[in-house]
């Protein structure tokens, strides 16, 4: 084994990677249930890659087929039926762990210098996954998958002057149709994930360059034994990979609960307007995105003032962009001497739950019609959701903060 | 390799004309690939026009046929909706329908239809907004449940936008411009063809 190990190493680094990156990794000692998300991350883009591969073996991307074939792995294929909702519920629980990761970031400050580009490539990683999922649910061919998707494209047919040609290249054709459902099935089977693995060997590597952050939101390189490990660090392998491996049980004792017993979690996970084939003449009643873009599509609905120059169309598309391009600024927005939110003062806490009270209502308005008082506390929301990001600077540099220790508490 | 006598100028210049050279080709490259998603042959001849004998449609009720892969709404306007167009202008944002992209040049009037047929409504369903397929609420007032001063008219049930029997957009909804009208030319009085435009409108 010995004689294999060496003969490996003298010409692929294996046990060099394995130390550096595992068995010699120092990662802080205190980290807490927050931590859980990064490695849930992972092992939901595995589960869907591999779960995707074998619904690939059955489905067909054609718009006569489509939606019988997805029905065929439903009822007909060994198993089909668990493939099928692992996919698609997985989907949703891919996105709680990605936005309760991102929410880690933001409470102890893990954006902050010298961790930019983490976050960075995380949100590149997140609009992906967005893309991901927006072309994913086109494939079932359900009417809301065909109405979705006929709704988002024509937002890009607000940009003046090249919208129009844009869109009917987007679809490659003059209106959804078989074109458009083949192409993102290349996409989204091909391109996307491919992408998606590379922005996430990007985003470890600049991860494991600096170092995790933690709750305390300070550097444990800054407190090293003679030997150059710091002192408040202990080895990722075996520690966190067993700490992890608790998390995953969890986590999949939840997932399956949902996959087992309530597969459509009352049209939150799996729309019944999607229980339909698709039908160019006929728009559901009620066109709701799947929940995790709701917030924002809730903020493209919200602008409704004609009088800007351009028209509301243009500006609600525009601020919807703006409402994720926002996130890619917050290192540099956030100016306050510490990074966590253990030792900030009260005007950060009471902002971060404004922020966290205007995007969940966002959501929530994103299921209901835009009428009335909805608009209104929609138009309401939208303006806490971006005050919290352009008005940081002015409050984190204004706001009190506690001594932050020398050493994890 | 002796670095004394090179000219570092001279092969500064020629890796920026190689990389330009080569930046170039790769444009050229790129461009069968991002035509090839554009909309394919196949896809354009499949805008064939539609003939259409609406003789058995009754008044008030709406005909959906399909062209181009759209829904194209055919209806029989009766007088009570045809006296309620003029009286809207104040509520429409483009009720003369200025807007020249939306509609034949002979569609350009109140009624948004051809003179010999007034009453003929031809419309692409298809709200301006994002594009989903508005509701048919034909009803005068109350019955229509859109308030009781509703006139008659379409209502897009994705983000309300609302439009009058003729298409035109109301103010202060998100859809920008009225509903499209596509070309069409009466064969005879009951059978139409979506897609061409009449013969004594040279288009």
């Amino acid at each position: 084994m010995e004689k294999l190990m060496s003969w490996i190493d003298d010409r692929f680094p294996l046990t060099q990677v394995w130390e550096e990156h595992m068995a010699k990794y120092y990662a802080p000692k205190n980290f807490n249930f927050w931590y859980f998300f990064g490695s849930l991350a992972i092992l939901m883009l595995v589960m869907q890659i591999i779960t995707g591969i074998f619904l690939t073996m059955h489905y067909k991307p054609d718009a006569e087929l489509a939606f019988a074939s997805v029905e065929y792995i439903m009822r007909d294929v060994p198993w089909g039926w668990l493939m099928r909702y692992m996919h698609a519920i997985g989907a949703s629980m891919f996105f709680i762990v990605i936005y309760l990761h991102m929410f880690r970031a933001m409470i102890y400050g893990s954006y902050r210098a010298p961790r930019e580009l983490i976050w960075i490539f995380g949100m590149v990683i997140f609009i992906a996954l967005m893309a991901e999922s927006f072309m994913g649910y086109l494939l079932p061919w359900g009417n809301m998958s065909f109405w979705g998707a006929q709704v988002i494209i024509s937002l890009f047919g607000a940009i003046p002057y090249v919208g129009d040609g844009l869109v009917e290249w987007l679809r490659g054709d003059y209106v959804i149709s078989d074109a458009t459902l083949n192409r993102f099935f290349a996409f989204h089977v091909a391109a996307v994930p491919l992408v998606l693995v590379i922005l996430v060997f990007l985003h470890i590597v600049a991860l494991h360059k600096v170092g995790s952050n933690n709750p305390d939101g300070i550097e444990i390189k800054k407190n090293k034994d003679k030997d150059g490990i710091p002192l408040d660090g202990i080895p990722f392998h075996p520690y966190y990979t067993v700490k992890d491996i608790v998390g995953v049980i969890v986590f999949l004792m939840v997932f399956s609960a949902i996959i087992f017993f309530a597969p459509e979690l009352g049209g939150w996970f799996l729309e019944k307007d999607n229980f339909t084939p698709a039908d160019p003449l006929s728009t559901p009643s009620h066109i709701v995105p799947l929940w995790y873009f709701t917030p924002y599509y809730s903020i493209l609905r919200a602008v409704t003032w004609e009088w800007l120059p351009g028209g509301a169309k243009l500006w609600g598309v525009i601020a919807m962009g703006a409402s994720l391009v926002v996130l890619f600024f917050l290192p540099w927005l956030d100016r306050s001497p510490v990074k966590s939110i253990r030792y900030r003062g009260g005007i950060f806490k009471a902002a971060l739950a404004i922020f966290i009270f205007s995007f969940l209502g966002l959501g929530w308005l994103g299921t209901q019609p835009a009428e009335g008082l909805n608009l209104l506390f929609a138009q309401i929301g939208m303006f806490l959701y971006f005050g919290f990001f352009l008005l940081m600077p002015i409050y984190t540099s204004l706001d009190s903060t506690k001594p932050v220790p020398e050493r994890l508490t | 390799m002796s670095e004394q006598n090179v000219d570092k100028g001279r092969r500064r210049m020629l890796t920026l004309a190689t990389s330009a050279v080569g930046a170039v080709g790769a444009g050229f490259m790129a461009t069968p690939f991002i035509l090839s998603m554009t909309p394919s042959a196949r896809a354009k001849a499949a805008g064939a026009p539609v003939e259409v004998d609406f003789s058995k449609l009754a008044e008030g009720v709406l005909l959906t046929i399909e062209w181009q892969g759209k829904p194209v709404w055919i209806v029989k306007r009766s007088n009570a909706m045809m006296e309620k167009l003029g009286t809207l202008t104040d509520l429409l944002a483009d009720p003369d329908s200025d807007v020249i992209a939306q509609q034949p040049a002979y569609a350009k009037n109140t009624s948004r239809a051809q003179e010999k047929h007034p009453n003929i409504s031809v419309m692409v369903g298809l709200c301006t907004h994002l594009g989903c397929v508005p509701l048919e609420k034909f009803a005068i007032g109350p019955a229509s449940d859109m308030g009781d001063d509703w006139s008659g008219g379409y209502f897009c049930p994705c983000h309300g936008s609302k439009f009058d029997m003729a298409g035109r957009v109301y103010k202060n909804v998100p859809a920008p411009t009225n509903l499209p009208v596509p070309p069409f030319r009466f064969l005879n009085d009951t059978v139409i063809v979506v897609g061409e435009n009449p013969e004594e409108a040279k288009v």
